[in-house]
C-alpha cells in the first residue's frame, strides 16, 4: 500500500536548502530499496528464513552473494578506492529497512555496518599508532565485496557508551552476534583492535540458543596464541574509539531495521484484518481495533521521521550525531516491539502458531530492543547531551 | 498574464518595501498595501491578494518582508479566517463575495469566527439542527445554538452550517452561509471553561437575517463546502515548525535544570522519555514540511495534531507533578476573556488544564484516529445506520 511505504520522493541536489537534517528518501535510494526488496520478495521470505533457522544455518549463502556482491550492498559505507560503492549511512539505512521488513538473516547489521564502520577507523596511514593501518585497508575491500563477513566480537547489548568488555585473552565473550557466520573477528585486547581469522587456532566458539532466530548468538573465546597469530588494525589509542564509532553507526542503522520490521507488523496486521470477519464483519471495521492500528501508523510514521534522522546525521558527520543515534534508538526499539506485539495479539490464534511468521518478528523486534544499547541506555545517554540529570540521590 | 516566477516576486516585495517603508507606514495601511500588491497569499488570483503563483514561493515573500522588519498580521487572532474562511470563500464564494470579504479579512480589520459545532452536533457535525428557513424574499432565517466558538466576542463576520431540508438525510439538508455577528439575532455568551477562562462562546441564534447574496455554495450542498473547511483546519493545526525543545516540553526541562530539588528517578525517567517523543514528534513534523515543499503532501499531517495532544497532555501532568508543593497551587481562578488563546502561557496547573481541550477541539484524537485508519491504512467504516435517514427521523 503506497500510504504505508513511501517511493518516489524526489527531491533537488541540495535539500533541504535551509541546512535541516534530509529526512526523506532520495530517487537513488528508492532504487536500491527496489532492487533489495525485490532480490528479498524472490528469495528470502519469513517461512525460508524459519526453514533455515531451524536447520542450523540460518544464512542462505547465495542471498548473501547476491544482496552484498550483486546488488553491492555490502560496500555502500566503503569508499571507492577501498573497493567500496561510496555511498552513505543513508543507503545502508534502506537496505537495513528492508532487510528488517523481511526479518531476513543476514550479517549486514554486524559485518557490513558495524565491522565496516570500525574498520574504516583504524587509520590505514600510520596504523593507528601501531596497527596494521594496510591489513585494514585490504579487509575492508573484502567485506566491500561481500567475500568476507567480519564480526566485532562485543556482546550485542553493547550500546555506543556502554563499558566496553574487558577482553582479557582466554575470556568469554557472551551473545555475540553472527560469530558463527564469520571468516574473521574483530577483537580488542589489551594494546589494540585485532583481526583474527574465525578458524584461527585458539578461537573456540560455542553456538548459544538465541531469542532470535534470526540473528545466532555465539560465546567467544579468544586465546592468547589467536591473538598472536592476528593482525593488530589498531593500537589501543584508536582502537576503542574506533568500536565506539561502529557501535554507534549500529545503533543508529538498527533503527532503520527496527523501522521496516514495524512496517511489516503494521501492514500485515491491517491485511490481515481486513479480510478476517468475525461477527458478521471484517475485524478491521471495529473501532477498537481501528484506533490501536491508527495509534501503530503513528508511531511508525514518527520512528520514519527519527530513523532517517539518525541516518542522515551519521552520514554527514553531523555535530548532532550522538544525540540523534540516542533519539532514534530510544524511539524505534519500542515501536518496533509495540508494533509485533499487536501483530500477534491482533492475529488472535493464528498470530501464536509456528507457521505464521509473526513470532519470528516478535523475536527480532524485542532482541533488538536490546541491542546495541537498551532504551534505558540510551535515555541516559540523552540525559547528558541534554543537561537533564539525573536526581543527586541514589534512590527515591 | 504570465505566472510569476520567484525573481518577479522577489521584484514585486522590493518594490512594495520601497513605496512602504514598514519603519513609517501604519501597519493596516502596511498590509492592505501588501495585499494590493499580491503578496498576501500570492497563489489566489490577482486581485483577491495573490499573483497566481505557485503556493511555494510564499515562503519566499514572507521571509524577505520579515527580515526587512514588515508587520504581518498576528495569524492567532485571525487564525479562523486566514485558516478557514478565505479558503471556503476562495473555492465556493461568488466574486463580489470574494472582493467584499477577503481584503479586511487579511489586513486584520475583520475578525472571523465558526459557527459550525452545535450541543448536540461535535464530532457528528452532520447531524446539526441548526435551522435556516427561506423567506419568500428569498432571505433565510436562522434558529439555533452553537458552541465553542472561540472569538465571537470579537468577531464581525461568522461561517456557519444550517440545516435547510430537515427531510433529506443529514449530509444533505445542509447549506453553508456568511453570518453579520453584528445582527440583533446574534447572542454571544461567554462560556466558561475547566481553567476558569471564558476563552470560547456559546452563541444563540434567534430570528437572524442572512440575504441569499452571503449564502456559500449551492443551497443544500453545504456539506460539501464545510468539508473544505475543515481540511484546512487540520491543515494548519500542528504546521508550526519548532525548534528543539520548542514546545511545551522547553517549559519542564527547564524547571528541572533549574530546581535540582525537586527531582526524583521515577520523573526522570519519564521526563526523558516524553524528551524523546518530543523530539520525534518535532522531526515528523519537519519530515512532512520537506514533503510538502517537494509537492508530495505525506499522511503524517493527519497524526501530528495525535501526538502534540497527547504530549502537551503528558508533559503538562508531569510538570504539575514535578513542582509538587507548588503543582497543588493554581495562580488565579477569576474569569478573564483572554483574546488569543494560549496553550503554554501562565503557570502549570493552567497547562495542565487547558491541555485537555488538545485532543477534543479541532476534531477529537478519537475522530482522527478513525480517520487515520479508513483513509491511511484503507481499514473499512464501521457500519452506520444513519446516512439514508431523513435527519427528522433521527435519533437525538
Amino acid at each position: 500500500m503506497s500510504t504505508l511505504d513511501e517511493t518516489h520522493e524526489t527531491r533537488p541536489e541540495t535539500f533541504p536548502a535551509d541546512g535541516a537534517p534530509d529526512l526523506l528518501y532520495s530517487e537513488a535510494e528508492d532504487d536500491l530499496r527496489a532492487a533489495v526488496r525485490s532480490l528479498l520478495t524472490d528469495r528470502g521470505d519469513a517461512t525460508a528464513s524459519l526453514a533455515r533457522a531451524e536447520s542450523g544455518s540460518p544464512y542462505d549463502s547465495a542471498l548473501w552473494t547476491s544482496l552484498a556482491g550483486g546488488i553491492g550492498a555490502a560496500g555502500l559505507l566503503v569508499p571507492e578506492a577501498l573497493g567500496g560503492q561510496g555511498a552513505s549511512h543513508r543507503e545502508a539505512a534502506v537496505v537495513l529497512e528492508e532487510l528488517g521488513r523481511a526479518v531476513t538473516p543476514a550479517p549486514y547489521l554486524t559485518s557490513s555496518v558495524i565491522a565496516t564502520q570500525t574498520l574504516l577507523a583504524c587509520d590505514p596511514d600510520d596504523g593507528g599508532g601501531g596497527g596494521d593501518g594496510t591489513a585494514a585497508t585490504a579487509l575492508l575491500g573484502d567485506l566491500a565485496e561481500g567475500r568476507t563477513v567480519a564480526v566485532l566480537a562485543v556482546p550485542l547489548a553493547t550500546g555506543p557508551d556502554a563499558p566496553l568488555p574487558g577482553t582479557a585473552p582466554g575470556g568469554v565473550i557472551r551473545a555475540v552476534a553472527d560469530a558463527a557466520t564469520a571468516d574473521v573477528l574483530l577483537v580488542l585486547g589489551d594494546d589494540g583492535l585485532y583481526a583474527i581469522a574465525a578458524d584461527a587456532p585458539g578461537v573456540t566458539l560455542r553456538a548459544q540458543t538465541p531469542l532470535d532466530l534470526t540473528r545466532p548468538l555465539s560465546a567467544v573465546t579468544v586465546d592468547p596464541a589467536a591473538f598472536a597469530a592476528g593482525t593488530r588494525v589498531a593500537g589501543p589509542d584508536r582502537a576503542v574509539a574506533a568500536v565506539r564509532g561502529g557501535l554507534l553507526a549500529g545503533a543508529g542503522l538498527l533503527a532503520s531495521e527496527q523501522l521496516g520490521l514495524a512496517e511489516w507488523c503494521l501492514a500485515e496486521t491491517v491485511r490481515h484484518t481486513r479480510e478476517r470477519h468475525q461477527f458478521n464483519r471484517p475485524l478491521g471495521s471495529f473501532q477498537a481495533l481501528k484506533h490501536r492500528m491508527a495509534q501503530l501508523w503513528l508511531e511508525v510514521a514518527s520512528a520514519r521521521a527519527a530513523a532517517r534522522n539518525a541516518a542522515d546525521a551519521l552520514a554527514t558527520g553531523s555535530p548532532d550525531v550522538r544525540l540523534a543515534v540516542a533519539v532514534a534508538q530510544a524511539y524505534c526499539g519500542r515501536v518496533a516491539v509495540h508494533a509485533a506485539e499487536e501483530c500477534v495479539q491482533l492475529h488472535g490464534g493464528i498470530g501464536m502458531t509456528w507457521e505464521h511468521p509473526a513470532h519470528l518478528y516478535l523475536k527480532r523486534a524485542k532482541s533488538a530492543e536490546i541491542a546495541l544499547g537498551s532504551t534505558g541506555a540510551h535515555r541516559t545517554t540523552l540525559a547528558t547531551l541534554t543537561d537533564l540529570p539525573a536526581p543527586r540521590t541514589p534512590q527515591e | 498574464m504570465t505566472t510569476p516566477d520567484a525573481a518577479e516576486l522577489r521584484r514585486l516585495t522590493r518594490e512594495l518595501l520601497a513605496g512602504h517603508p514598514p519603519a513609517d507606514t501604519p501597519v493596516a495601511d502596511f498590509l492592505t498595501a501588501r495585499f494590493d500588491a499580491g503578496l498576501a497569499w500570492v497563489h489566489f488570483p490577482v486581485g483577491l491578494g495573490g499573483l497566481g503563483a505557485p503556493r511555494t514561493l510564499q515562503g519566499a515573500v514572507d521571509a524577505e518582508l520579515a527580515a526587512a522588519g514588515a508587520p504581518d498580521n498576528d495569524p492567532r487572532r485571525i487564525g479562523i479566517g486566514l485558516g478557514m474562511a478565505a479558503p471556503t470563500i476562495l473555492g465556493f464564494g461568488t466574486d463580489e463575495q470574494k472582493r467584499r470579504f477577503l481584503r479586511p479579512l487579511w489586513t486584520g480589520e475583520e475578525v472571523w469566527c465558526q459557527l459550525f459545532s452545535e450541543p448536540g452536533a461535535g464530532s457528528d457535525l452532520a447531524a446539526l439542527g441548526t435551522r435556516a428557513v427561506r423567506e419568500e424574499d428569498g432571505d433565510w432565517i436562522v434558529n439555533g445554538q452553537k458552541v465553542w466558538t472561540s472569538s465571537a466576542h470579537l468577531a464581525r463576520w461568522a461561517i456557519l452550517v444550517a440545516r435547510t431540508d430537515p427531510a433529506l438525510p443529514k449530509h444533505r439538508g445542509i447549506s453553508y452561509f456568511i453570518c453579520d455577528m453584528t445582527d440583533p439575532g446574534v447572542d454571544v455568551r461567554p462560556l466558561r471553561q475547566i481553567t476558569g477562562e471564558a476563552e470560547f462562546n456559546e452563541v444563540f441564534l434567534t430570528d437572524v437575517r442572512i440575504p441569499d447574496a452571503h449564502r456559500l455554495g449551492p443551497v443544500g450542498d453545504g456539506w460539501k463546502v464545510a468539508r473544505t473547511t475543515l481540511m484546512n483546519e487540520r491543515v494548519s493545526i500542528g504546521g508550526a515548525r519548532l525548534p528543539r525543545e520548542g514546545g511545551m516540553i522547553g517549559t519542564v526541562a527547564r524547571t528541572w535544570r533549574d530546581r535540582p530539588d525537586l527531582r526524583t528517578h521515577q520523573l526522570h525517567q519519564r521526563l526523558l522519555a516524553l524528551w524523546v517523543d518530543a523530539e520525534v514528534a518535532r522531526l515528523t513534523g519537519e519530515r512532512l514540511r520537506q514533503q510538502l515543499a517537494m509537492g508530495r503532501p505525506g499522511p503524517e499531517g493527519s497524526g501530528l495534531k495525535l501526538s502534540f495532544a497527547r504530549l502537551n497532555q503528558e508533559i503538562s501532568g508531569l510538570e504539575v507533578e514535578l513542582l509538587a508543593d507548588e503543582g497543588l497551587l493554581y495562580d488565579d481562578w477569576t474569569m478573564r476573556r483572554p483574546e488569543l488563546v494560549d496553550f503554554t502561557g501562565r503557570e502549570a496547573g493552567y497547562r495542565y488544564l487547558r491541555a485537555k481541550g488538545n485532543s477534543i477541539e479541532g476534531g477529537t484524537s478519537e475522530v482522527l484516529l478513525n480517520i487515520v485508519a479508513e483513509r491511511v491504512l484503507g481499514l473499512p467504516a464501521e457500519p452506520r445506520d444513519d446516512k439514508d435517514v431523513a435527519w427528522k427521523d433521527l435519533t437525538r
